[in-house]
């Protein structure tokens, strides 16, 4: 690192961890966002059914091994001896169904009040009970049944937050930083100052992306940390490969900060107008819902926006488990698109505010 | 100027002209200065002194004619040139939430100039016990101050001041003067703009009056106070006030009346050259 490089990029650091302002919205903002996240979706989905055992129920506890860890999946039990009072903790909401086993039958006492969860109760017990009968007969089951979870909606909720609202972070405090940086110089005419000193303007423009590389990837640290202390977030085999992601998406929305600040007036002009083209980018690139339920045109619309790709090739490499290839394509996406933002705001900049 | 060296020109401008819209903001301006040349740029608001020097500095491309420091075309930007010249905006220029030391350790860091080189100009402009202070929470003048530390921290050959004692105090400025003064002393070539006339009577060698973008004269102060030809106004105690082109007998007269005591004489100054050139009127 020579002196020159060396001495902006610590002028640049400083002025960044100084500003309270830009401290809290690249880090500290972001941050809230994934711990309310995810602690509020960290619940289970499709919550257990409630179940009270009146008396001894041999059929479910004899199950196999395999059948039992199942059936701790879809029920949580309780025991009673009372049968009424175990039908009036169903009638009034406590518990989702009372079984009682008499003889080889049996007895399952269920409230309609609820009729999805009244439906999964029994199509639950069903299937226990037709195993248990397969199971007696001693005959090799006809037909078997393979599950195979579709991504998203298996992975937990941390899974899926943290890259997304880590993009989400990145894009806003690398095009924030650039557009308020190039105002800010012009404006103060630091920027006039500079180029009085022999650094060329590779030196500065370096400097500038080292200091938003660095904070992208702190915030990276950062929200990795805070997903494996607080929640259960593991990251899966080729997740590394979101590092060099993570710096061509920093790039890319540098360039979108340079276009805000290319085409205002003002400090606070360019980063409303990078407010103004990251925030929505965020919801439509599934930063704080999954867009499966939105209408085709809006999802194929997403498929233009940089954020989307750097959000996917995030989330195959991380949580998905897909190989350090999948960033590929979102890499090569994200820095084509910040070549092009970059020549056009090179053409749209003017060194005089006037 | 140092003896026996050849007198070489520090800045050569010829037919510099820089036109805003239909704005003749500097129009033909042809100036030489020495090298080790004290030369002050008067002139009213607007009247191009900014953009002559921003051109002269590299930081403008002039519409047309040529501007040569040190024997090296100022534009396009040059940067064998840049570490050669020291250059104070008229606006202060500083990073965000740096302090004092740190502005200056950086733009010597620019220029390969060590920290403890930064350090001694601190003290030179009087900022040592501001030196941990953020730079938005110095006042006006001591920004300035630092400013033309840094503007001054890599020893540059010619430096070029836009309005330096502008927000300054009268301490300040006078201690502004004696290190310009002795910056000049040891050979260094300096440009400075100003609206103060003492202080371009008292550190220029040469000055140059503009207006409209055009360089009316550009000579020594005593030379362009001669060549007005002003009348002398002898003020007495009683108010009364004699304007005559000839001192001496008037003021051997009134010796010989004994009416001398009070009196004032007030001969032409840079200023009157000022006003006669440039007129009496407000500039947009
Ligand atoms: N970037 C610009 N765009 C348009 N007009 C400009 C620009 N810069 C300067 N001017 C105009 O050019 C003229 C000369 O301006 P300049 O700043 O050189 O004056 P000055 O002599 O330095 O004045 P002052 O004493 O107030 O500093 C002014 O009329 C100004 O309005
Ligand atoms: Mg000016």
């Amino acid at each position: 690192m020579t002196g020159p490089f060396r001495a902006l990029s610590l002028a640049i650091m400083r002025g960044f961890f100084r500003d309270r302002a830009a401290v809290f919205f690249a880090i500290v903002f972001p941050l809230m966002f994934l711990v309310l996240f995810g602690s509020l979706f960290s619940e289970d989905s499709s919550p257990r059914v409630e179940m009270v055992q009146v008396g001894a129920v041999p059929l479910f506890d004899d199950l196999s091994d395999e059948a039992r860890a199942a059936f701790d999946e879809t029920f949580e039990v309780s025991h009673s001896d009372d049968l009424d009072a175990a039908i009036d903790e169903v009638r009034t909401g406590d518990a989702n169904v009372a079984v009682v086993q008499e003889g080889d039958t049996i007895v399952a006492h269920y409230t309609l009040a609820d009729p999805a969860g009244a439906a999964i109760t029994r199509g639950a017990m069903q299937a226990f009970v037709d195993g248990a009968n397969l199971a007696a007969t001693g005959q090799p089951p006809t037909y078997s049944m393979e599950t195979d979870p579709v991504e998203d909606e298996s992975i937990d909720a941390i899974q899926y937050y943290m890259p997304s609202l880590l993009g989400w972070a990145i894009a806003m405090s690398a095009a924030f930083g650039a557009a308020a940086t190039l105002q800010g110089w012009r404006k103060s005419k630091l920027l006039r100052r500079l180029q009085l000193a022999p650094v060329s303007s590779t030196t500065v423009v370096g400097a500038r992306v080292s200091v938003t590389v660095s904070i992208a990837l702190v915030q990276m640290a950062i929200f990795i940390g805070t997903g494996a202390l607080l929640f259960d977030l593991t990251l899966t085999g080729d997740w590394w490969m979101a590092i060099p992601l993570v710096v061509v998406g920093t790039l890319c929305f540098m360039a979108v900060g340079l276009l805000a600040a290319a085409i205002t007036k003002s400090q606070e002009g360019a980063v409303n107008a990078a407010n103004f083209i990251v925030l929505p980018m965020a919801m439509l690139s599934g930063t704080f819902f999954p867009l499966e339920g939105a209408p085709q045109w809006l999802q194929s619309f997403a498929q233009i926006l940089p954020l989307k790709h750097l959000n996917e090739g995030m989330l195959d490499v991380m949580v998905r488990g897909e190989p350090w290839t999948a960033a590929l394509g979102p890499m090569l996406y994200l820095a084509a698109f910040a070549t092009v933002v970059t020549l056009v705001a090179a053409r749209l900049f003017r060194w005089e505010t006037a | 100027m140092a003896a026996g060296r050849p007198v070489t020109n520090a800045i050569e401008v010829t037919g510099l002209t820089k036109t805003y819209g239909d704005l003749r903001a500097v129009d033909d301006v042809t100036l030489a200065v020495e090298e080790g040349e004290f030369v002050g740029i008067l002139g009213p608001n607007g009247a191009g002194k900014t953009t002559l020097l921003e051109m002269i500095e590299g930081l403008r491309e002039p519409d047309s004619g040529s501007a040569v420091v040190l024997g090296l075309p100022a534009w396009p930007r040059n940067p064998a040139l840049l570490p050669r010249i020291g250059v104070q905006l008229q606006a202060s220029s500083f990073f965000d939430y740096l302090t004092a030391r740190e502005q200056i350790r950086t733009f010597a860091a620019l220029y390969g100039v060590p920290a403890a080189h930064a350090d001694e100009w601190l003290e030179r402009v009087g900022l040592v016990e501001k030196a941990g202070t953020r730079v938005e929470q110095l006042s006006g003048g001591q920004q300035q101050r630092l400013s033309i530390a840094c503007a001054l921290v890599h020893d540059p050959d010619v430096v070029f001041l836009d309005e330096p004692t502008a927000a300054l105090d009268p301490q300040a400025r006078r201690n502004l003067w004696d290190l310009l003064s002795g910056l000049n002393d040891s050979g260094r070539t300096v440009v400075l703009t100003t609206h103060y006339m003492d202080e371009a009577e008292t550190l220029a060698d040469r000055v140059a009056i503009m207006d409209h973008g055009r360089v009316l004269v550009h000579d020594t102060p005593a030379a362009l106070v001669r060549g007005l030809d002003a009348a002398t106004r002898i003020t007495l105690a009683d108010g009364e006030v004699i304007t005559t082109r000839d001192p001496a007998a008037e003021i051997a007269r009134l010796a010989d009346e004994q009416r001398l005591a009070g009196v004032q004489v007030h001969t032409g100054t840079l200023e009157d050259v000022f006003l006669e050139l440039t007129g009496r009127e407000y500039r947009a």
